[in-house]
């Protein structure tokens, strides 16, 4: 395991500290334009090398493909016993339904990594050597911000498109969808807009709260808790509020056809989304730069 | 090349407040290159606060601190200006040393032979895949030490960096600071081990309270509270009490430690006086011209150690019980001496 990096053990050896220098050019002066894409390939380096990613992308890979497998073959499999509502659902957005069946626990997973992904700064100190190297904290966060959001963003639509082939074929019998359909696409591509959206949701509050307990507790409770529960509200003023909570706005993307009670167009939920969670940045960018580290 | 002198590193009127408690109290210094400077003070004095406020990690309620004349958060990339190891690890126990170093010389533009030279430098090499979480205090310390030369910088700032080494580590840090010292770099050290510093360093911060008490060079401080202690002993203790500070010129001691003329008398626990601010031949004048009989009149030469202990005295952060009474005795008050004082008591006993 240690084999491949020690070629070059003892180059300074311990006696001269500064002779290592030599011939790297660690002297300052040198032109530093190319900032934005180190800071990149740091947290590049930071997110690929921690096991916590590796096992929040696999859960949600089980998680995603194996439940909308298993919820759509349960559906087929008790059709003529299932009750209208639901039946109407499935045939009006199929896709939505697929999707939905996965994502709902498997949105857990890109939770917990986009608050790890800032809170494990935090609990280890690693935070201390990150803002040492990279004193600017804006262009710290933006950074992680990007290279969270790609990986995420690659891996969910690979899931999306991937459960939409898994479970397209299981509910054929029943219900006939392709990827031609009006609207399929969209929600496949929304589906993993969706979610990277939701894992940079889930980063800010991690930013903010700057503990894992505390932000895994508070994303997922309003995620899987509150925000549907609002459905409940009473009243005109009660739906308006259940329509542009951030996540409940946010889902409507990876639909392929709207719902009966949906009062926001797919991409204007998305957009109710991204706002929400520019304005969590926003905030979380705020704190930063004036908390002590 | 920085000029001969140059401070390096100025911390000017820098205030931190945590809540109700000031942790950093209008403190002003600089740090000069080429030699390794203590930077001292009680646990709690507010020295990783400081470095924390010099480095950018904390900000400050008032105060600058510079280096080179930029504030940390200007510089371009610092790694490659200034390397510090903070007291508290600063690292992800998940990753591998070796990723730890590499995402940290990524963001400056540092090639990856930079890491494995650093580690090669502190020993790391073996364990360089290893996560960090399973490394020992040590390790812990040489991967710190690692990420704080990784940049090969001018500046070195070390928050108790022998802290968990063990002898034969304490030892390498040492040669470590005085090799880069000699190198012309600047290095700026901390330590609540008094006898640490006699080891390392040139000059000396030192700090109680977060307010400034010293900034002077080892031997300078040394020199400045070891002056003037004398152990007496006389079957006439009260007497000679007396005559001494009517000898004394009369003067303020407001507990800040003798000032030029200030003679303070304390009693050790055996009845043996402790004297402050008169030389040993005057004192024995003074007795003689009294008629009172002395039997023994030992100058005391204060340790690195007890120079500091005299100096914080009245800074310290926390208490031991016992030590309460401890605080600058004024002329022939009762009070029981420092504890540093006590040590030497019973050591001039033996030696009888």
């Amino acid at each position: 395991m240690t084999a491949t990096t020690t070629g070059a053990a003892t180059p300074g050896g311990p006696t001269g500290p500064t002779g290592p220098a030599g011939p790297v050019s660690a002297n300052e002066g040198r032109s530093s334009g190319a900032a934005f894409p180190r800071l990149l390939a740091m947290e590049w380096t930071k997110f690929r090398s921690v096991r916590s990613t590796v096992w929040s992308l696999l859960a949600f890979v089980v998680l995603a493909l194996g439940l909308a497998a298993l919820i759509t073959a349960l559906t087929v499999n008790s059709w003529d016993k299932a009750d209208p509502d639901q039946k109407a659902s499935w045939l009006r957005d199929p896709t939505g339904n697929i999707l939905g069946s996965g994502f709902f626990l498997g949105q857990l997973a890109i939770c917990v990594l986009g608050v790890m992904v800032i809170t494990s700064e935090y609990s280890t100190g690693m935070i201390r050597a990150s803002l040492l190297a990279v004193p600017r904290r804006t262009p710290m966060l933006a950074a992680k911000s990007v290279v969270f959001a790609v990986v995420t963003f690659v891996v969910t639509e690979i899931v999306s498109f991937g459960a939409f082939f898994i479970a397209a074929p299981i509910l054929h019998s029943k219900v006939q969808v392709s990827l031609g359909d009006k609207g399929v696409l969209r929600a496949l591509v929304g589906a993993g807009l969706y979610l990277t959206m939701l894992g940079l949701f889930a980063m800010a509050i991690g930013a903010l709260i700057r503990h894992t307990a505390g932000a895994i507790t508070g994303v997922i409770g309003f995620v899987l808790v509150l925000a549907p529960l609002a459905q409940l509200l009473p009243g005109s003023v009660g739906k308006h509020i259940h329509a542009y909570l951030p996540t409940e706005a946010g889902h409507l993307v990876a639909q392929s056809a709207p719902g009966p009670k949906d009062l926001l167009s797919a991409w204007q939920g998305y957009g109710v989304f991204a706002l929400w969670t520019a304005l969590l940045l926003v905030a979380a960018e705020w704190m930063l730069k004036r908390r002590d580290a | 090349m920085l000029s001969e002198g140059a401070a390096v590193i100025e911390v000017h009127d820098l205030s931190k407040r945590y809540g109700d408690k000031v942790a950093v109290d209008h403190l002003t210094f600089a740090v000069e290159p080429g030699h390794i400077t203590g930077f001292l003070g009680p646990n709690g004095a507010g020295k990783s606060t400081t470095m924390r406020l010099i480095l950018g990690l904390d900000r400050p309620q008032s105060g600058t601190a510079t280096i080179d004349g930029v504030p940390y958060a200007d510089l371009r990339e610092p790694l490659r200006k200034v390397g510090a190891l903070l007291e508290a690890r600063a690292v992800h126990t998940g990753r591998s040393a070796y990723n730890h170093l590499w995402c940290l010389a990524q963001s400056q533009g540092l090639p990856r032979k930079r890491v494995d030279e650093a580690l090669a430098l502190v020993g790391l090499t073996e364990v360089a895949r290893k996560r960090a979480g399973g490394f020992s205090l040590g390790m812990g310390q040489r991967l710190g030490i690692a990420a704080a030369l990784l940049g090969d910088p001018q500046v070195l700032i070390l928050d108790e960096p022998v802290n968990g080494l063990d002898p034969e580590g304490v030892l390498w840090i040492r040669n470590l600071m005085k090799s880069l010292a000699a190198a012309g770099k600047t290095i700026f050290v901390s330590s609540h081990l008094m006898s640490e510093m006699a080891q390392t360093a040139d000059h000396l911060v030192v700090i109680g309270r977060g307010q400034l008490i010293a900034d002077e060079s080892v031997d300078a401080f040394i020199a400045r509270s070891s002056e003037r202690s004398v152990l007496v002993r006389t079957p006439q203790p009260a007497q000679l009490a007396k005559e001494l500070e009517r000898a004394a010129v009369p003067a303020q001691s407001d507990g800040s430690g003798e000032g030029e003329g200030a003679v303070t008398v304390a009693t050790a626990d055996d009845g043996a006086l402790i004297v402050r601010g008169m030389e040993a031949a005057e004192i024995g004048e003074k007795a003689a011209a009294a008629r009172v009989v002395l039997h023994e009149l030992t100058p005391q030469r204060a340790s690195l150690e007890e120079a500091f202990m005299e100096l914080t005295r009245g800074s310290v952060e926390y208490h031991v019980g016992t030590d309460q009474h401890a605080d600058g005795v004024p002329v022939q008050a009762q009070g029981t001496p420092p504890a540093a004082a006590t040590d030497q008591t019973s050591e001039s006993e033996v030696a009888e």
